[in-house]
């Protein structure tokens, strides 16, 4: 029970973590939570939709479409959460600072809520069908076991929710003028993380060289597998043994995206 | 611009392939060979075929690798050129029995 109680909660967190930065990153825009159910509905449905395609998926592209596929939601995911920076880069501060320009705000605000809601689904949807598969193989396996194996999963889905709901409510908690900063800097480590992923990704279906491989080895420093390394792998894509290549996109993505945020804040200082 | 500059990264990148082969076969949890030797230096295509009915997921911390293998079904996963070495690997969706060495020499 307590084995797939972690596998779920492994694969629940990443999505869930996401849900409550974006959660935190969107608090004011009008129609946020319907926004965020829909992504979420959305994303679970795909998930089973994915999962009972598996197969289908894994046979396309000589091999290759389960990475070309995971590696396409990253890079959408990626993109979008660049996006969503620059965009913050610009009304961020108008926001908090409650402008009087609300009535444009909230119209570009739903752009962007729909933009995220799009976001969240593909997360969902990633890590989702992998959690669908696996509770499938527990349900279809014989066995005594399997109730408690399956109410395990459940726990972990739980645990999954829950700190992802630990993570909204500490970030909810950072007094306003620090927020943007704070959830900005989040989701740029973020969508860089992605970004790796999914280069590890492409070299994995043998679509792009690794280059150097691994670049490092900091796996006796800071195994993946421990605490600090996995929390760091969620939320800044530390990995122990990265290719050359998935340095670069790292390194590309990061510097784009904040490029973009310095581009795009406003030049004049507003009143407060 | 960014998946345009991503883009003309990966082209002139397409790697060839002539590749060596390996296979692993899943049944009952459990890999086999248990351990999988293959030559240092080289890129490896990994066959993982699951004979069990029920979904696996290929994991290595050592290799940086991750794939999901459906019940009865068969993945190809590209690995190295190892450095020499040791990289287990593992089935996360059965970490007990599934476990497994690939030994690069």
């Amino acid at each position: 029970m307590f084995g797939s109680a972690i596998i779920v909660f492994r694969e629940s967190l990443e999505a869930a973590l996401l849900i409550g930065i974006i959660a935190a990153a969107t608090r004011g825009l009008a129609g946020r939570n319907l926004w965020l159910a829909i992504g979420i509905g959305a994303g679970l449905g795909g998930a089973l939709v994915v999962a009972g395609l598996t197969e289908t998926i894994a046979d396309m592209a000589e091999g290759a479409g389960q990475e070309l596929f995971n590696a396409a939601i990253l890079g959408i995911a990626v993109l979008m959460l660049g996006w969503h920076n620059i965009w913050m880069a610009t009304h961020g501060r108008e926001m908090a600072a409650q402008a009087k320009s609300m009535g444009h705000a909230v119209k570009s605000g739903q752009r962007e809520m729909s933009a995220l809601a799009i976001l969240i689904a593909l997360a969902v949807l990633r890590e989702g069908s992998e959690t669908a598969l696996f509770l499938y193989g527990l349900a279809a396996g014989d066995g005594s076991s399997r109730v408690s194996m399956l109410s395990g999963g459940l726990l972990g889905l739980a645990a999954g929710i829950g700190a992802g709901w630990v993570l909204y409510s500490g970030l909810a908690r950072i007094p306003l003028r620090h927020f943007f900063t704070v959830t900005s800097a989040l989701i740029l480590f973020l969508a860089a993380g992605m970004a790796g992923q999914m280069a590890r990704l492409l070299i994995q279906g043998d679509l792009i060289r690794p280059l150097a491989s691994p670049l490092w080895d900091s796996s006796s420093l800071l195994p993946m597998d421990s605490f600090l390394g996995n929390l760091l792998h969620i939320f800044a894509g530390y990995e122990a043994r990265p290719s050359g290549m998935q340095v670069l996109f790292y390194t590309l993505t990061f510097l784009v995206i904040l490029f973009g945020m310095r581009w795009s804040r406003p030049r004049i200082p507003q009143a407060t | 611009m960014k998946a345009l500059a991503l883009a003309c990264l990966m082209f002139p990148l397409a790697s060839l392939a002539a590749d060596l082969e390996a296979t692993l076969t899943i049944k009952d949890h459990q890999f086999t060979p248990s351990e999988l030797k293959v030559p240092a230096g080289k890129k490896i295509k990994l066959l993982v075929s699951n004979l069990d009915s029920t979904p696996e997921e290929f994991e290595s911390h050592e290799l940086n690798r991750e794939k999901l293998v459906a019940g009865n079904g068969k993945v190809t996963i590209y690995v190295g050129p190892l450095a020499p070495g040791k990289y287990p690997f593992y089935g996360e969706f059965h970490d007990k029995t599934a476990r497994g060495v690939i030994v690069a020499e």
